[in-house]
């Protein structure tokens, strides 16, 4: 199963990178939201992929049972999931912001922070 | 050694807080430093003398070859103490200088560390540590040259001399390295046992290149001469002591310490002697045609670093003899005269030597000072000046090329600059007092101190040569050119060379007298000097901001799809280069055997979703779909074993897509901003970037990772941290501080939030008002 993620991975990652690329500053918050998901599930599927063995702590022993899903990688997705979390939420009031204040929705328009001379 | 360097650089720091404690005798608390440096350097004349040298090691980054090793041996001791000495002199004449001005604890700031610097720069035993003092050299050179800042002609002169001196020291840096990567060593004192492997390198030329570009620069040498007399737009103490007694020479002592380590081939020498004989006779000509007293110094300052590259190219016993003594005389007449000029702009208001005259009534002590330093600038005995221009006329009748040629060119040189010891040192006192800015009256004893000493000495060192032949002079030019010094002394009998030198100061004064006429037909050569480097130089530099612009237009063009075409162009094409190199393309497989119906199903929606948010052509539509995308992701986080991520993704894909709605209901239907052809372009670049990513997965799941760091948060997540969630446990135990992290970011972001939301809260009460 792990290739059918890499597909889904793949198939999400262009998307994004169409939408990043349509100079709409709506689609462009969306195409980093899908980028955002593409990235997380590469680190989780470079983790591992096994169906339902938990990284939980069998009580009696103290060790794991068996085999289990490897806890780094969830351990870093989960704080960039967070982390994503409040720069999509600054990102998505900073947008409206703008829209409010000059009414523009196309990044090109939004250039006067590079332009120079 | 290290210590006083610091202290220096701790003296530089404290300076302005010094002034500010007793602003009438910081001058004096700061003379200290160098005056105690120079008397701890005096300490040193015994072993030098005997022939030793001495290296002090400070092991600093042993492992990169960086160590803060310092080298006292006749060469560097001659230069510390001229720096030393000079500078001390140079920090109270500033005091009086400069009194009362505003900027006077920044200057004093900036002086000592220049001298600090200077110093490292000639003690320095490793060839890193020499480039970061020489560089720290144009940095402060930099500074004190644009001190006044406020007139533009100093910021171009400031940001000249940077520009020039500093391409060159990158020069030099690179041809450093070479010399240290041919060498197998760092160190200076060890590169000298390696002489004769370097002059026989594959890589010598360009090594002398390049480190000749660096002293060539610094040292004025044509054609970079040009920043020089600009850069007399520093106060005068400045030009004294940088522009003239000590920093230009950086130039001059490199190739010196270097004459051990390179000296061998024929093209050293003749490239030296070359560059330094053009610039010689070009600056001493150059001189007569000025009128500004500094500009007529700065002149016969880039003749006289002509003169001593001149006889360092030469080589051998009497040429290196002249070229230290020389350096040594020339810091201390033209450091005199410089200061001499400082007191007459100070006193007079103008330093144009067409209007000054008559000052001895009113400026009694400059005038010996002044008088001091022409004689020895004349060569006129018994000065110390006379001996080592004796020498400099010794050597040229003795070389077995051209010796008649080099001899005129010597004497013509040397008539030149006479001409310019009387314009700068006797003229402005004799004759008659014509009006100037200011009325003189008489210089205080900060400022004609030091003129007189340098004179003084001058004197003194030209009647007991004995003083410094044999403390400095001799183990000098056994540093550099490894024999016994020529002998110095006042009178070598009714000789050629005397005859020279009676030539010399009769031909000098009749250029003076014919100044008028000289500098008419000067004149039309300072035309053709304008379209000579200094004219390349503007160039240049135009140049290079026109391609600045244009690049920067190129690339900053404030369209955010050109920069992510950057970053992916970058990221595909170093992909797939790798993938298309290393050949793994034929490790993937796949397999698609073990897939769950309701894992296709999910992804199949997850995929259709995805493309359902980039078609839709409303907002709301975009928004829903990447909410099904987002839950499709913690779908699949719990199907395989992570359910705390599921759990996360579930919450904030929720409160994500709220606050999508809650916010862009208001937008406007999506607008498209591209024609059809970009699309078909954009779609092609990104299934192209998608179909490379999918590989590289494909690649990279074909060697799981082993993750020991995985194994000890299993084993021990019980046993050290009691809990059973390993997950949790890495989150608020193993990994807390990245946690303590990730709410600073999130309390940050609510921040953010909460101010934008408030700024748009406020504007609306201002349009309601």
């Amino acid at each position: 199963m792990e290739s059918l993620l890499a597909i889904l991975i793949g198939g999400l990652f262009a998307c994004a990178i169409y939408m990043i690329l349509k100079r709409h500053i709506i689609k462009l918050i969306i195409g980093l939201s899908l980028l955002a998901h593409a990235c997380n599930l590469l680190i989780f599927v470079i983790g591992s992929t096994l169906r339902g063995k938990a990284p939980l702590i069998d009580e009696v022993t103290g060790q794991a049972p068996g085999v289990v899903a490897d806890p780094l990688p969830q351990a870093l997705i989960l704080t960039a999931i967070v982390i994503g979390f409040g720069v999509t939420a600054f990102t998505i009031v900073l947008i409206q912001q703008v829209n409010q204040t000059i009414g523009i929705q196309d990044t090109d328009q939004l250039d006067s922070c590079d332009k120079f001379d | 050694m290290l210590t006083l360097i610091l202290t220096g650089f701790l003296a530089a720091i404290a300076a302005p807080f010094i002034h500010k404690l007793t602003p009438r005798f910081s001058g004096v608390i700061l003379c200290l430093y160098p005056i105690l440096f120079f008397a701890w350097l005096l300490g040193f004349i015994p072993n030098v003398s005997a022939g030793e040298s001495v290296l002090l090691e400070n092991q600093w980054f042993p492992a990169m070859g960086v160590n803060l090793n310092f080298l006292v041996d006749g060469l560097s001791l001659t230069f510390a103490l001229i720096i030393s000495g000079i500078g001390a002199i140079i920090v109270f004449y500033a005091s009086g200088y400069l009194k009362g001005h505003r900027k006077l604890p920044r200057f004093y700031g900036y002086l000592l560390f220049f001298m600090t610097s200077m110093l490292g720069v000639v003690l320095s035993d490793n060839i890193f540590t020499l480039f970061i003092f020489w560089e720290m050299t144009s940095i402060s050179s930099y500074l004190l040259i644009g001190f006044n800042h406020e007139t533009e002609k100093s910021r171009y002169a400031a940001l000249q001399a940077l520009l020039v001196t500093g391409g060159g020291g990158l020069a030099m840096l690179a041809g450093l390295l070479l010399l240290s990567h041919i060498g197998g060593t760092t160190s200076l004192s060890e590169l000298m046992n390696q002489s004769a492997l370097i002059g026989s390198h594959g890589l010598y030329l360009p090594v002398m290149i390049m480190i000749l570009l660096g002293a060539f620069t610094k040292s004025a040498q044509w054609p970079f001469h040009f920043w020089l007399p600009n850069a007399m737009e520093a106060p005068t103490p400045v030009s004294a002591y940088l522009h003239s007694a000590t920093m230009v020479k950086a130039g001059v002592f490199l190739i010196a310490r270097l004459t051990p380590v390179m000296g061998g081939p024929e093209i050293w020498h003749n490239t030296l002697a070359l560059f330094g004989g053009i610039t010689m006779v070009m600056g001493a000509a150059m001189a007569i045609g000025q009128h500004d007293l500094k500009r007529i110094l700065a002149y016969t300052t880039v003749s006289a670093l002509g003169i001593m590259v001149f006889l360092l190219g030469l080589g051998g016993k009497y040429a290196v003899t002249a070229a230290i003594t020389f350096l040594l005389v020339h810091s201390l007449y033209k450091g005199g005269l410089f200061l001499v000029a400082g007191a007459i702009d100070h006193e007079t208001g103008t330093r144009d030597i067409r209007i000054l005259g008559g000052l001895r009534k009113f400026l009694p002590m400059i005038t010996i000072g002044a008088l001091l330093a022409a004689l020895s600038y004349a060569g006129i005995p018994p000065l110390l000046g006379f001996i080592a221009k004796e020498l400099i006329y010794e050597t040229s009748i003795q070389l077995p090329l051209n010796p008649a040629f080099l001899t005129i060119v010597a004497v013509t040189t040397n008539m030149l600059l006479v001409a310019t010891a009387i314009m700068v040192g006797v003229r402005p006192f004799f004759g008659k007092h014509k009006e100037t800015p200011k009325h003189p009256h008489p210089a205080p004893v900060t400022l004609w101190i030091g003129p007189v000493l340098l004179g003084l000495l001058g004197v003194v060192f030209g009647l007991y040569p004995g003083l410094v032949s044999d403390g400095l002079i001799a183990p000098g030019v056994m540093a550099v050119a490894q024999t016994t010094s020529a002998k110095l002394t006042l009178w070598h009998g009714f000789n050629f060379v005397l005859l020279l030198s009676l030539i010399t100061l009769v031909g000098g004064i009749l250029i003076f007298l014919l100044t008028g006429f000289v500098r008419s037909h000067i004149s039309t050569f300072n035309k053709i000097a304008a379209v000579g480097p200094e004219a390349w130089y503007q160039l240049l530099l135009k140049g290079l901001i026109r391609f600045a612009t244009l690049q920067t237009r190129f690339f900053q063009n404030g369209r955010l799809r050109s920069y992510f075409f950057y970053i992916l162009a970058v990221f595909l094409g170093l992909t797939i280069y790798t993938i298309l190199r290393t050949k793994v393309f034929d490790m993937i497989a796949m397999d698609l055997t073990d897939v769950y119906f309701y894992e296709l199903l999910i992804v199949i929606i997850m995929l259709a979703s995805a493309y359902l948010s980039v078609i839709s052509k409303s907002v709301l539509g975009a928004v829903a779909a990447l909410g099904m995308v987002g839950f499709g992701v913690a779908l699949l986080f719990a199907f395989y074993s992570a359910p705390d991520l599921a759990l996360t993704q579930f919450s904030i894909e929720t409160l994500t897509v709220i606050l999508l709605v809650l916010v862009v209901y208001r937008f406007p239907k999506l607008e498209n901003y591209l024609s059809t052809r970009l699309r078909v372009k954009d779609a092609i670049v990104s299934v192209l970037a998608g179909a490379t990513l999918t590989i590289v997965t494909l690649i990279v799941l074909q060697s799981p990772p082993e993750s020991k760091i995985s194994d000890y948060f299993l084993e021990n997540s019980y046993a050290l941290a009691h809990g059973r969630n390993v997950v949790n446990v890495i989150l608020v135990d193993f990994r807390a501080l990245d946690t303590m992290g990730e709410i600073t970011v999130l309390a940050l972001a609510v921040m953010g939030v909460y101010v934008l939301l408030k700024f748009r809260a406020r504007k609306k009460e201002e349009n309601n008002q």
